[in-house]
């Protein structure tokens, strides 16, 4: 996902900015199993979802605090039948409303309605296992129902933004999936490589493509980018552990998005539910004004002063906030550590052994274990 | 449509993005998918002029009127360029 690219929040202030992007996730139901999906390994264990009232609720709360960007997603969003209703009060509210959607169940009689309720954008992702992928690139069932949404999302005129997320087993299918996202009159994709959270760090070790399958995607893109020129977009998502330098990570925690999860619980991020010893709010007990504000869950990581070393005497950490905390608590067990991505870090180890692994497997070398897709049943099985 | 716009052109904002005022960032701002601009006073108040009927000498005029101003229209030029350069605005000669 893409950043609000003016910052709202000065890092150092006592005050924080306001929580200029709303991402709510809607649900946790979903039609596919993606590998990669960054939901909690423990989904299924999640109460039940909001009701339509209380997600209005958090719309009118969120937009009175200043949240004016709003993204849709889940799950898959569309499995929630009040979408709809949803999508008109956050118009009417004045945000700006983004869905996000892997496009199944989305058929014209929803998306005019859709449209008519002031839905702004969609972003069309492609859902894909080797095997989906596999039946996706030759033109399959799966091709089809892509390519009637995509004809959908032009005929209502909206740009066609396409999602890949990118990973050990698609990587060397970019030239492909890109030629594929023009045939479809695709304006904007992004090549998104796999970040490693929830499902996708489960299966890490089988999803991580190694240096010369990234450097050949890269060269793929930078040969499609010269045939096309202006007429469609591609951005490549460079994966973080291949960098000496950690991301951004949302701009800091708490500095300008709060995601709400199917159950009311507010986070500082989609995977922050993970982080040990905090208690994050929920929204059926607590206001948006509360939990952005008041909340230790989300206080605890703004400004610099939970930092240890290197970041904290670093020159770099108003740019980088030290990384990701999920990502420093996945890899060093600490997630006031710096991210481990960044090689000023004595646990940078743990990310490039981890690509070294990746090299040291031949494509052909069979996983050392199975890929666990995200389902329920998996889900209840790992976290009963 | 000429290759930069001069003080004869009307601006209207690009359909890709919407124009609108935030009050608790206290600026205007442009939104389009998954992002946001904050504006300047100043970006905000020329941008909020750009309807596609209004050139760009008018819109300077107007402001000069509003703020007690004058010889802004070198400026607000200036910026226009720079909005062009960004796809903020499209413009009719």
């Amino acid at each position: 996902m893409s950043a609000v690219t003016a910052s709202g929040a000065d890092p150092g202030a006592r005050r924080p900015g306001p929580p200029l992007w709303l991402l709510l996730e809607l649900t946790y139901r979903c039609p596919l199993h993606c590998v990669f999906c960054y939901n909690p390994l423990d989904f299924a264990r999640t109460g039940p979802e909001l009701a339509t009232e209380e997600w209005l609720r958090v719309l009118r709360e969120a937009r009175e605090q200043g949240a004016v960007q709003l993204g849709l997603s889940g799950g898959e969003p569309l499995t929630r039948d009040d979408l709809e209703i949803i999508v008109a009060e956050a118009h009417r509210l004045g945000f700006y409303t983004n869905l996000i959607t892997s496009g199944v169940g989305l058929n014209e009689t929803r998306l005019a309605a859709l449209k008519a309720a002031g839905l702004d954008h969609i972003q069309l992702s492609f859902q894909d296992s080797s095997r989906q992928m596999n039946d996706f690139l030759s033109s399959t069932r799966t091709f089809e129902l892509k390519s009637k949404v995509a004809a959908l999302i032009k005929k209502y005129d909206y740009p066609m933004v396409l999602n890949v997320v990118l990973h050990r087993l698609n990587i060397d299918h970019v030239a492909e999936i890109l030629d594929m996202a023009e045939r479809m009159g695709a304006e904007y994709v992004e090549l998104a490589n796999t970040q490693f959270y929830g499902w996708a760090w489960k299966n890490r070790e089988q999803l991580m493509p190694s240096r010369e399958q990234v450097r050949r995607a890269e060269e793929a893109t930078r040969r499609f980018r010269e045939r096309v020129g202006g007429a469609m977009r591609v951005f490549f998502v460079v994966p973080d552990y291949f960098e000496n330098r950690p991301k951004p990570c949302m701009n800091g925690l708490g500095s300008v998005f709060l995601t709400v999860t199917p159950d009311g619980t507010a986070l500082p991020c989609h995977a922050a539910r993970m982080l040990p010893g905090l208690e994050f709010p929920n929204v059926r007990t607590s206001s948006v004004r509360q939990v952005w504000y008041e909340s230790e869950g989300f206080n605890h990581y703004r400004g610099d002063a939970w930092m240890k070393e290197p970041c904290r005497s670093c020159p770099e950490k108003a740019k980088d906030f030290g990384g990701c905390r999920c990502q420093a608590y996945l890899l060093t067990g600490d997630a006031a550590n710096a991210d481990p991505v960044c090689d000023r870090s004595v646990h940078h180890h743990r990310v490039t052994e981890a690509v070294a692994r990746a090299d040291a497997r031949k494509p052909g070398d069979p996983p050392g274990q199975p890929l666990v897709f995200r389902s329920p049943e998996n889900s209840s099985t790992l976290h009963p | 449509m000429s290759d930069a716009p001069d003080l004869a052109s009307r601006p209207a904002i690009d359909r890709r993005f919407r124009l609108q005022w935030e009050a608790a960032q206290n600026a205007h701002v442009l939104l389009y998918p998954e992002g946001m601009v904050k504006l300047n006073a100043s970006a905000g108040e020329i941008l909020k002029r750009c309807d596609g009927r209004t050139t760009v000498a008018d819109i300077a005029a107007d402001l000069e009127r509003a703020f007690d101003a004058r010889g802004l229209a070198g400026d607000v030029l200036a910026f226009i360029g720079m909005a062009a350069e960004k796809q903020w605005i499209v413009w009719r000669p």
